[in-house]
């Protein structure tokens, strides 16, 4: 409670140096220094409520505390790491997309010089999954091979030459079985079935959540509309490959290095398929990763195998995948199919909805019951939405599995939900705009899905971006084969339930403080890139008024530091900021007693700041940093404190209600502008104006940093990425490569304006909120709306290739259906729906905002 | 990482001590100019040569040499990234330059050679592939297998001409010098090295080495070439249209027009020649008309990035906006 409150109003006096001259202006939630002009590309942030005393770290951009090391090339990733005696690692992946494993003779490659072992799926036969109700992989192939690329054998040498010319040297004896290629092949009972336990024919799983009476509310709509998208899977493309090393000391403890966003869950997968080898002997140390969006938090094949071999051959062992082998681990974007049937009133505002979405997963569960759950979760935190139907399917195919990427589920549900509306806005002549300005969901309130959202900025967002782009004098008047279009969006700032069934805390930061004035901060997160080492770093300056670069930080060592789930779900800045500040208030009591104690001066009257503690009224009489430590040192014994954090329980009560709950939504609002070429079909988006509610930006050039990456990888999916197979070609990638996986250069990004929305949520840290992953989501269907703005036909799927416009242009000219997308949804059998009803009070009579705010800071009852 | 296969490599300081290397070696050596192409094939194994004689030693293999008045001598080893700043080429035959720009990114630039461009592999991507992905598909006729996959009744290979200045050299009327290790040397034109086979696409030996290339001079001629790729820098062309016209105000005196990237060689369309002689570019239905007929042998397949039939429709698309360029007479700039 007591770092909610600090959060919010921060103490009076806190800021108050001896070296500031002039007293700050009183804290005022409503007063600060007008924001920048609204075409300023440094981002403005919209500070009206930003705390005007002097908060000389929170909000303020610092260079991130890796960022010389990362731009001298200091930063050692995985695959920099070398060790004595090292060997290196290669896989013998599966050339068929579906088959029986009948016999593998690995002679041949034992025999070969420089080879130290050889493995296959018989000595790592308990299989492994992140999900607990998806325990379906193998770390090599068992008795089945379920993709190109499946890894069945693994072999150390001396070098990476020799371990793969071991690879071409091991016989594998397949009975290849007939691939299921794509998701109505899935959905045949006549088909092989890829896993033993599916929902029926190769239906991973099947969901149908009802909130109220859909059917009633669309029969009594002004207007029913239903639409069909399709969005196609993609990949992360991180630039570092997935690199491990796995080391098996003379102590039979293992140790293994890997470009892992997850280490927490990795400790857990190896210490299940290691078994019996004690999950105590086992330390998964996380490596700056090069980038992750998601494509590296799931425990993967390279990890496990390298972790036996170097338990069998004694001795280090190293793989770095390749570019190729990537593509493979994948659990990118899954591809979705979308139907939504919305009833609406005239003035366009939604009286129900049913949405129904259909998943290729690829070939195993991986994350995809959780990605399932999510093309149905947050539809109804942006709008009101006062009855909702979802049903949901996934299904297994012989391609690579799907997983996470950033926004997880989300951006394809979104992009359909976004140009549905924008059709409806151009049915009933609104103003797309205006449209859904009309009924926002409001903050403090219970969703029809019975999610609790708590701030909600979205309106401020709107706003920025409309005026930004000059929105009510360009829509429409740009001329020949130019436009703009609108779509908004909303994320999860950290699931609000972990991966597995627990009651112990999501975040967990120990603090080290000592006689040195020097201060250790130990936490499970992992900086993949994000900056989440920097925000780690960040709170003290608030709490003690010590420097962010004084502070050491300690990542991702699951021997060193106490858990966190992992860098995923945007949780971080959250959650690890939760549970940094309660270890910060608990150390700083232990100080200000013993300062207070030295001084004679009540704690409640210290201040710290400037590197020093002191009294308030007196600011000369004090201590420094470093004298306090040694006080409360002689006082208590060695310093040190633990924080942790868990998320408020969600409002949701049905099966199913895990995916959705988050201690806080973030908001986003996109304007793109596009160029078609009508000639050439070829669209071009010169410039993008986003505002992302993030509640409070910590570190605003980080924040950016964040917004601007999303917008890429948004354009990136709407405009050309996409994972491809070929159907009659034993269903290989198309291409596995960064030449031929088309993915946006620098030439291709837009210029993007930014405005940083403030409206602090009550769960976050000083009110902040997530931004790695949701301001991608808007980018697809406002690109997709501002072509429909440009040229009048809409493009349904994504990506935009060219020859779907030309097509789309084509149909227009004809007089048929001005678009281009899916004309069809499979019959699929969906349970019958779980009545789950409406949440009390419903979202009609939202209740009021202080009910729902007084959840106390997140913190643990 | 993808690995090397083992190979030997000699770096010798004259053409002659190439050639005799070459005499030696046989048919299991190349030669080795930049390496963009050949090196990412040999880690595919698309290529597996034992030995390579690399030429960067060669001195008398670089630099350009000429004007717009005598016409141009490249060294075959000049770096892209030299063509792209070279005044002389600039003067001469800007769009030799701006086509070089065209070309990959700027690190490839600086390693890759006008004699390697015009000699790079043709392309497929059932071809451009690591071994592993290819023996998932039992391999295709260009390398280790028997079918080609992207026809697979057809007796041929169907990869990618998918060098950017081919085409152009086609239009300009450039030849090639090549030397033999019998001492036999010989002059080609450009047009005439390209052959219609995705696996036997150079009339030239392995082991003739390319020691100029000679531009004409420009003699009032204006050239231009366009691409189409998926982005702005690193993409191959999946389309190159270049033209040459002699114009005289918009009156056509001559023209040539050669298609990259829709074939194993570059496409020329003597019909559309043929038909743009005498007629005034002014009219907009004779760019049309032209750009119909130049489109006709362009036959695009589904081995390149894009989609085929659009790629087809592309071209006259393409083609009219060459011929728009070249009558106003500015720059290329519609890069793709
Ligand atoms: C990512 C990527 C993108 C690319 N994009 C493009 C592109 O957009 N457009 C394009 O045109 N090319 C592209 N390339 C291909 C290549 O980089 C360029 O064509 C480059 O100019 C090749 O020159 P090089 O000197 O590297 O040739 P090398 O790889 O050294 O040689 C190519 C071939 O020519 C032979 N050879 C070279 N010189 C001689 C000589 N003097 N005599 C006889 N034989 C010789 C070699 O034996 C080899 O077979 C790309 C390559 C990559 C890897
Ligand atoms: S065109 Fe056919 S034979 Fe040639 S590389 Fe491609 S698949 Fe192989």
């Amino acid at each position: 409670m007591a770092e909610g409150e600090t959060a919010m109003q921060p103490a009076a006096g806190a800021s108050g140096t001896t070296a500031a001259a002039a007293a700050p202006p009183p804290p005022s939630p409503r007063r600060g220094p007008p924001a920048p002009g609204p075409d300023s590309n440094q981002g403005n942030l919209d500070s009206h409520l930003r705390p005007p005393e002097a908060l000389r770290v929170i909000g303020q951009p610092l260079r991130r505390v890796d960022a010389l090391a990362k731009v001298t090339g200091v930063t050692r990733f995985a695959d920099d790491l070398v060790l004595p005696r090292m060997l290196h690692m290669k896989l013998l992946r599966s050339p068929h997309p579906h088959a029986r494993v009948v016999a593998i003779d690995t002679r041949e490659a034992e025999a070969l010089p420089g080879v130290k072992a050889v493995i296959t799926g018989r000595d790592l036969p308990i299989p492994y999954g992140i999900l607990p109700v998806s325990q379906d992989e193998h770390a090599l192939a068992l008795d089945r091979v379920r993709f190109v690329g499946d890894p069945v054998a693994a072999v150390a040498a001396v070098d990476e030459e020799t371990a793969l010319a071991a690879t071409e040297r091991i016989r594998v004896e397949y009975e290849l079985l007939p691939p299921v290629a794509t998701v109505e092949e899935a959905l045949q009972e006549d088909r092989e079935r890829l896993h033993e336990r599916t929902a029926y024919a190769n239906v991973h799983k099947a969901v149908s959540l009802r909130f109220g009476d859909v059917e009633e509310a669309l029969a009594s709509a002004e207007l029913v509309r239903e639409d069909l998208f399709f969005y196609e899977g993609n990949t992360h493309l991180p630039l570092e490959q997935h690199a491990a090393l796995a080391l098996f000391d003379a102590d039979a403890r293992l140790t293994v290095w890997s470009s892992t966003q997850t280490p927490h869950y990795l400790h857990r997968a190896l210490a299940k398929v290691l078994a019996p080898l004690p999950a105590s002997r086992i330390r998964v140390i996380a490596c700056p990763n090069g980038g992750g969006f998601g494509g590296k938090s799931d425990p993967f094949q390279h990890e496990i195998a390298a972790a036996k071999l170097a338990m069998l051959t004694g001795r280090p062992v190293k793989i770095c995948l390749t570019r190729e082998e990537v593509f493979y681990c994948h659990r990118g974007r899954h591809p979705v199919l979308m139907q939504v049937r919305t009833g609406f009133r005239k003035d366009g505002t939604i009286t129900g909805m049913h949405f129904r979405t259909l998943l290729d997963g690829g070939a195993y569960g991986s994350y995809g019951v959780a990605s399932t759950f999510y093309t149905g979760a947050l539809q109804t935190v942006t709008y009101r939405v006062p009855v909702y139907w979802f049903e949901g399917a996934r299904v297994f195919t012989n391609k690579p599995p799907c997983g996470p990427k950033r926004g997880h589920g989300t951006p394809q549900p979104r992009f359909a939900l976004e140009v549905h509306l924008d059709k409806v806005a151009h049915q009933l002549g609104i103003d797309p705009a205006e449209l859904r300005l009309r009924q926002l969901q409001p903050p403090h309130s219970l969703t029809a899905n019975h999610l609790r959202v708590g701030s909600m900025g979205l309106r401020r967002c709107i706003e920025k971006v409309l005026e930004g782009s000059r929105w009510h004098e360009r829509r429409g008047r740009l001329g020949r084969g130019r436009g703009l279009g609108l779509a908004c969006s909303s994320y999860i700032s950290g699931a609000g339930l972990p991966i597995y069934w627990n009651s112990m805390p999501h975040s967990g930061v120990q603090l080290k403080l000592d006689r040195s004035g020097g201060c250790t901060v130990f936490c499970g997160s992992t900086e993949i890139g994000q900056g989440s080492d920097s925000v780690l770093a960040t709170w003290w300056r608030r709490s003690w008024g010590i420097d962010p670069f004084a502070i050491r930080v300690v990542t991702g060592d699951t021997d060193l530091t106490p858990v966190d789930l992992g860098s995923y779900s945007s949780r971080v800045t959250l959650m690890t900021g939760n549970a940094a500040l309660e270890a910060a208030s608990r150390a700083r009591a232990l100080l200000a007693r013993a300062v207070g104690a030295h001084l004679g001066v009540p704690p409640s009257r210290l201040v710290f700041a400037e590197q020093r503690v002191f009294d308030s009224e007196e600011p000369e009489r004090g201590v420094s940093f470093a004298e306090a430590v040694e006080l409360a040192e002689a006082r208590f014994g060695t310093v040190g404190t633990t924080g942790s954090y868990t998320p408020p329980p969600a409002p949701g009560r049905y099966k199913g209600a895990g995916v959705g709950p988050s201690p806080a939504y973030s908001y986003t609002a996109c304007v793109a502008e596009v160029e078609v070429d009508e000639q050439t079909g070829i669209v071009r988006v010169p410039k993008v104006w986003i505002a992302h509610d993030i509640g409070r930006a910590i570190n605003p050039v980080l924040a950016i940093g964040q917004v601007e990456g999303s917008v890429y990888m948004g354009l990136g999916e709407a405009l050309m990425e996409e994972m491809e197979y070929r159907p009659h070609r034993r269903l290989v990638h198309k291409m596995p490569s960064m030449l031929e996986y088309k993915s946006p250069t620098a030439l291709e990004m837009c210029e993007v304006v930014t405005y940083l929305v403030e409206d602090p949520d009550p769960n976050g840290p000083y009110g902040a909120k997530e931004v790695g992953q949701g301001p991608l989501l808007p980018v697809p269907p406002a690109i997709v709306n501002a072509v429909h703005d440009a040229v009048g036909v809409y493009i349904d799927e994504i990506p935009l290739h060219p020859h779907k416009v030309l097509a789309a242009l084509k149909a227009k000219a004809e007089g048929r259906e001005p678009r281009y997308g899916p004309a069809r949804f499979p019959p699929v059998r969906y349970p019958a729906p779980l009545e789950v009803g409406l949440p009390e009070p419903t979202p009609a009579q939202p209740a009021g905002a202080a009910a729902l705010a007084g959840t106390g800071g997140g913190r643990r009852p | 990482m993808m690995r090397l296969p083992p190979f030997r490599h000699y770096r010798p300081r004259t053409v002659e001590e190439a050639l005799a290397i070459m005499d030696g070696e046989g048919p299991e050596a190349a030669f080795l100019a930049g390496g963009t192409d050949l090196l990412p094939n040999m880690k595919r194994r698309q290529q597996t040569p034992r030995v390579l004689v690399g030429l960067s030693g060669i001195a008398e293999l670089r630099g350009v040499r000429g004007d717009s008045r005598t016409g141009l001598r490249l060294g075959p080893m000049t770096t892209l990234a030299e063509l792209v700043r070279d005044p002389a080429v600039r003067a001469a035959w800007p769009a030799v330059a701006r086509t070089a720009e065209l070309i990959s990114t700027p690190p490839l630039r600086n390693m890759g050679t006008i004699g390697g461009n015009l000699l790079i592999d043709t392309r497929c991507n059932y071809y451009n592939q690591s071994y592993e992905w290819r023996r998932a598909i039992d391999f295709c006729m260009k390398k280790d297998g028997r079918v080609c996959w992207v026809a697979p009744s057809s007796p041929r290979c169907w990869a990618v001409q998918s060098s950017d200045e081919v085409p152009l050299m086609c239009v300009l009327g450039a030849t090639l010098r090549l030397l033999s290790p019998d001492g036999s040397e010989r002059t080609v034109e450009a047009a005439e090295l390209y052959a219609d086979d995705g696996i036997a696409h150079l009339r030239k030996r392995p082991e003739e080495l390319l020691v100029e290339i000679a531009l004409p001079p420009v003699e009032g001629r204006r050239a231009t070439y366009l691409k189409l790729r998926r982005r702005g820098s690193f993409d191959f062309p999946v389309l190159g249209v270049a033209a040459a016209l002699q114009l005289e105000g918009e009156l056509v005196m001559s023209a040539r027009i050669a298609i990259g990237g829709v074939g194993s060689a570059p496409r020329s369309s003597p019909e559309a020649e043929a038909f743009l002689r005498g007629r005034s570019l002014a009219d907009e239905e004779t760019i049309a008309r032209a750009a119909e007929l130049a489109a006709r042998p362009a036959r695009p397949l589904d081995n390149t990035d894009f989609h085929m039939s659009w790629r087809k429709k592309m071209t006259s698309v393409f083609v009219a906006r060459a011929l728009r360029e070249l009558r106003a007479g500015v720059a290329a700039t519609a890069l793709v």
